[in-house]
């Protein structure tokens, strides 16, 4: 056995690419999850086609999983792609141009002929027509060597040929110097009740991890040491499973029943997954028959006292416009989130995008301001959720959270929180009659707190608090119905105001990066990493250049516009086509730059450096 | 219907009572003109509107009228200080009346009581009712009653709809809280026209009617509202009529008794944009020749003994019960828990040849999704305990850095 040479790297990019069928998303999760156990830090990105199992061999078959890990701090899954393993033809063929010059492709080389390249449109086979003479070639019969591996095991062709991602698993854990119990682990308690699925897959990892070892394809073997991560204890975590701890953590905090009420729709539907798993966790779930009905019952639930919440996409939130103008007539708390995709109509789903938060600040009739809030990291949906239900209680307000499909399939290791250290969370329904009329105590639904503006909140069951609400306008104080011009006005301002105070909860701004520059980066949503990445590497190189994130997109922070003016120059970039930029130009009559990509990827720190270093100098 | 062979029926001259392959019960069988020995039509067992285990919310202990359910409430009690604005002779203040008057003889106290109603003329009426209410948006009522009941079983919700609103905008609502029978009652005010937009033809309209939006005659087939909640999976359905404030108030009663959605549809006059569009059926001169009251396991008679149904195949018919050859025994015996009845009975809707009927079509012995929902989550947490957060945070792999 050659004596391999062992190179340690500071980062690195990982793409799995190959058919929907081929399991790329599982094979990359469990890479992940061995390289959380190696203490990277690090950054996902799973990419797949909207098409459950599209026709194999073709390029809008492709499913990739995309994983940037290293020693240093990781803001996004990669730049560019160090290593790509394509399972087939039509796998190299779309992922290609993410690859670094010089960077390795790893191909099953079994797939490389005539048929594939037909299904994949291509004209002449890759691996010797000198198209890829720019990069470092490894071809690995994955299908011959699953074949051979597994030819003593009672399984038929089709199940076989399935395996080979785990081969391909160990290959890759081998190469990066990964541990590979955590995925013997996954496959023995994933399969633990088909012994021969279960031992197969564990000898086709084995076999894989042993073949980098053996193979004279491979000289060298890299090692990525821990990363320098604040102490305590990690896991590695999905934007869509800490958002639905987030919103566990809300019911566990104050104390209040949550109903969860949603319609499946990509990206969004693991939230529901998730959720009703969660039923001994004070979480009520209802897979309603529409998405107007799932904001229905949250709003049904939210009227009885519990906190409900629904969870959709873009499409979804255009459903439920009415039904959150209601909510915000009613004055009640209720959460609206929205996992972001491509739009607009049914456009990309299960791409990424941010241009949703037009929809979110005004998509009702009427002038029916609702707070929202985005998250920055799959981590952050966790923060962000429970801040959602903790402003919407506060507040007796419905909350849009604006999360996106990067966010939500992304993942990052993650310092578990502690509960006790998150923002106290109280709930108080009103008990008591308060207003005297005519020598008589009554109940106004409509008299307010006088500092949050919010109004009480009785629940039925309540004696003496028996009061009627609606979507017709209130009559400040009693709530009656109330046509009267002067008080319709009041109260669309009262509304209004009432939002805006939220300002108060809001932190002061943040400035990341060089304090001094001249050039800000204003973002949203989880534009954070790449943004913060690319200030970070143009400070280095001297560039004066400083970055601030805004959670709270509505009410925006009291401090913005002090903050803004203290720069000469300010560059917004968003994934969709101006508009964060729009509000901004609004509100403040600022020059603001947009930049602006819109292509169902997030962006990479590099294109904003490059932007940067455009508008610096 | 059933896959089984018929039973040999007795078919000596006469029609069966029951479809074939239908199994007979062993029903009454009384002679004409006499009363059923028993007290009443089989009803199912009152049964509180609350899950086991579940208490309703503790009665008040303050003076509060009526919050202590006791029969001191009065009608009183459930009105609100709010202006009645429906148009002067509007089939609606029937209904208010008698739900307000039904109120205090249900005995559940008013703080947990709810009506949620969606939009149109009826919609208006939780601003009348002196309870928790919310009066919602277009058509999806259904929605925000079976999150709060998903949210709250122990309150005794009341959901208010009319035509449009239910069976059009609303439709996909209606039929799948049918489906999942949550416990609530459903009274919805079929005056067949859209009254609040002024006057435009509704999903319950007959073809041909002339209206603002129809000027040479609506094209649209009407829908049967009965059959449409019972092929929804409807677990209880009854029809009533605003000028039978009696048969109205025993309506909503069994309505509210019944574990479920209890779905009764009112005949509501709209006096301004569809006056008289159920006279026949509601007015003194054609009333009794027109209109079949029914009840569970008794037969079906009307126009004051003189007439009944019969089974002929799969369709009813009018038999003479005067003249001598056809008695009381020939009619049919209504049964409320057979799908297949209620199917035939439904049918029977706007024919010149048969009595339009009133009472309850159909009611099925099912759980409510509320029910299901909290057994589901208790059993859940008996399983596997009270969940802990921070428990669920650590869960998975995790390691520690120092």
């Amino acid at each position: 056995m050659a004596l391999k040479s062992v190179e340690t790297l500071s980062e690195a990019t990982v793409l799995f690419a190959g058919d929907s069928g081929d399991g790329m998303q599982l094979t990359g999760t469990q890479f992940t999850l061995a390289t959380a156990y190696a203490m990277n830090d690090l950054a996902t990105l799973p990419d797949f086609p909207a098409e459950i199992r599209a026709p194999v061999g073709t390029t809008y078959g492709v499913s990739g999983f995309q994983l940037h890990f290293g020693s240093i701090e990781i803001r996004t899954p990669g730049d560019e792609v160090d290593l790509l393993i394509a399972m087939n033809p039509a796998a190299l063929k779309v992922n290609l141009d993410r690859v670094r010059m010089g960077g390795t492709i790893l191909v099953n080389s079994n797939t490389f002929e005539p048929k594939n390249f037909k299904l994949a449109n291509i004209k002449s086979n890759p691996l010797e027509d000198g198209s890829l003479d720019k990069y470092r070639v490894i071809q690995v019969e994955l299908t011959r060597l699953t074949r051979e591996t597994l030819k003593d095991f009672d399984l038929n062709q089709k199940e076989v040929d399935r395996s080979k991602n785990m081969f391909a698993l160990g290959l890759s854990l081998w190469l990066y110097s990964r541990p590979v119990e955590p995925a013997k682990k996954w496959i023995t308690a994933k399969f633990g009740k088909n012994p021969v699925i279960r031992d197969a897959n564990l000898e086709l990892l084995k076999k894989g991890y042993h073949f980098g070892e053996t193979t004279e394809q491979f000289v060298t073997r890299y090692e990525v040491a821990p990363a320098k991560q604040k102490p305590g204890r990690y896991r590695a975590i999905m934007g869509v499973q800490a958002l639905a701890m987030g919103i566990v953590a809300a019911a566990s905090k104050s104390g209040i029943q949550i109903l969860y009420g949603s319609y499946p729709i990509t990206p969004a539907s693991d939230i529901l997954h998730t959720l009703s798993r969660y039923k001994n966790h004070g979480i009520v779930t209802i897979q309603a028959e529409d998405e107007i009905a799932a904001i229905g019952t949250a709003i049904g639930a939210s009227f009885g006292g519990s906190l409900g919440i629904t969870g959709t996409s873009g499409p979804g939130i255009a459903l439920k416009g009415e039904a959150m103008g209601l909510a915000h007539m009613i004055e009640l708390p209720l959460v609206i989130v929205n996992v972001q995709r491509g739009g607009p109509s049914t456009g990309l789903p299960t791409k990424t995008e941010q241009s949703d938060l037009l929809q979110a600040l005004y998509g009702r009739n009427g002038d029916a301001p609702i707070p929202v809030i985005a998250a920055s990291t799959p981590g952050d949906c966790f923060i962000v959720a429970y801040e959602a239900c903790r402003i919407a209680v506060k507040y007796m307000t419905p909350v849009i959270l604006l999360s996106d499909g990067y966010l939500a399939n992304g993942s990052e290791p993650w310092l578990i929180p502690n509960p006790d250290e998150l923002t106290p969370f109280n709930v108080s329904y009103a008990q008591k009659t308060n207003k005297e009329l005519d020598g008589e105590q009554v109940f106004w639904p409509y008299l307010r707190d006088q500092t949050t503006l919010a109004r009480p909140w009785a629940k039925p069951g309540t004696p003496g608090l028996e009061h009627r609400v609606g979507g017709l306008e209130k009559q400040e104080g009693s709530g009656n119905v109330n046509y009267e011009a002067d008080n319709h006005e009041l109260m669309i301002k009262i509304r209004a105001e009432k939002i805006q105070r939220i300002q108060a909860d809001i932190p002061p701004i943040q400035v990341y990066g060089d304090p001094d520059a001249d050039l800000l980066i204003v973002g949203w949503g989880s534009t954070r990493g790449a943004i913060e990445a690319a200030v970070s590497r143009s400070n280095k190189s001297g560039k004066k250049v400083a970055a601030i994130h805004l959670r709270f997109l509505n009410p925006l922070p009291s401090d913005l516009g002090e903050v803004l003016s203290k720069f000469s120059q300010h560059l917004v970039p968003e994934l969709n086509n101006g508009q964060l930029v729009k509000v901004l130009r609004d509100q403040f009559l600022l020059p603001m730059v947009a930049m602006n990509k819109i292509q169902g990827r997030p962006f990479g720190p590099s294109e904003i450096a490059e932007k940067i270093a455009e508008m610096v100098g | 219907m059933s896959d089984k062979k018929p039973e040999s029926n007795d078919t000596n001259g006469r029609k069966p009572t029951l479809p074939p392959g239908m199994v007979a019960k062993p029903g009454p069988t009384l002679p004409p003109g006499a009363k059923s020995t028993s007290s009443g039509p089989k009803l199912p067992p009152k049964s509180s509107k609350f899950p086991p285990g579940m208490k309703p919310a503790a009665p008040s202990t303050e003076e509060l009228v009526g919050g202590d359910g006791s029969s001191a409430a009065t009608r009183a009690d459930f009105t609100s200080d709010q202006d009645v604005r429906w148009c002067p002779g509007c089939g609606d203040y029937a209904i208010l009346a008698t739900i307000q008057r039904l109120m205090p003889e249900l005995g559940v106290p008013r703080e947990n009581v709810v009506f949620i109603s969606g939009i149109g003329c009826s919609s208006r009426f939780p601003y009348y009712m002196n309870t928790y209410g919310m009066h919602s948006i277009h058509g999806r009522a259904p929605t925000i009653v079976t999150g709060l009941k998903s949210a709250r079983p122990d309150l005794d919700v009341w959901m208010i709809t009319g035509d449009g609103d239910s069976l059009s905008i609303g439709g996909n609502h209606i039929i799948h809280i049918m489906r999942r029978n949550v416990n609530v009652q459903i009274i919805m005010f079929n005056n067949q026209i859209y009254g609040l937009t002024k006057g435009q033809y509704s999903p319950t309209s007959e073809v041909g009617k002339v209206t603002k939006s129809s000027p040479f005659g609506s094209l649209d087939h009407p829908f049967n509202p009965i059959a449409l909640v019972l092929g929804a999976e409807a677990s209880f359905a009854a029809r009533t009529m605003d000028r039978d404030p009696k048969h109205m108030k025993d309506m909503f009663t069994r309505a509210h008794d019944y574990r479920g959605t209890g779905f009764v549809e009112v005949y509501q006059n709209c006096n301004i944009f569809n006056d008289g569009a159920f006279f026949q059926f509601t007015e003194k001169e054609t009333k009794t020749d027109r209109t079949i009251y029914f009840e569970h396991d008794k037969p079906l008679v009307y126009a004051g003994g003189t007439k009944g149904l019969r089974l002929d195949g799969f369709n009813l018919e009018s038999i003479d019960l005067e003249n001598g050859n056809l008695g009381i025994n020939d009619c049919l015996v209504y049964d409320e828990t057979s799908r297949e009845l209620a199917g035939i009975m439904a049918r029977v809707y706007w024919k010149p040849e048969l009595p339009q009927p009133f009472g309850v079509f159909y009611r099925e012995d099912r759980p409510s999704y509320d029910d299901l929902l909290h057994d589901q989550i208790h059993a859940v947490v008996d399983r596997l305990g009270k969940g802990s957060l921070k428990k669920l945070l650590e869960e998975g792999e995790t390691w520690e850095i120092a």
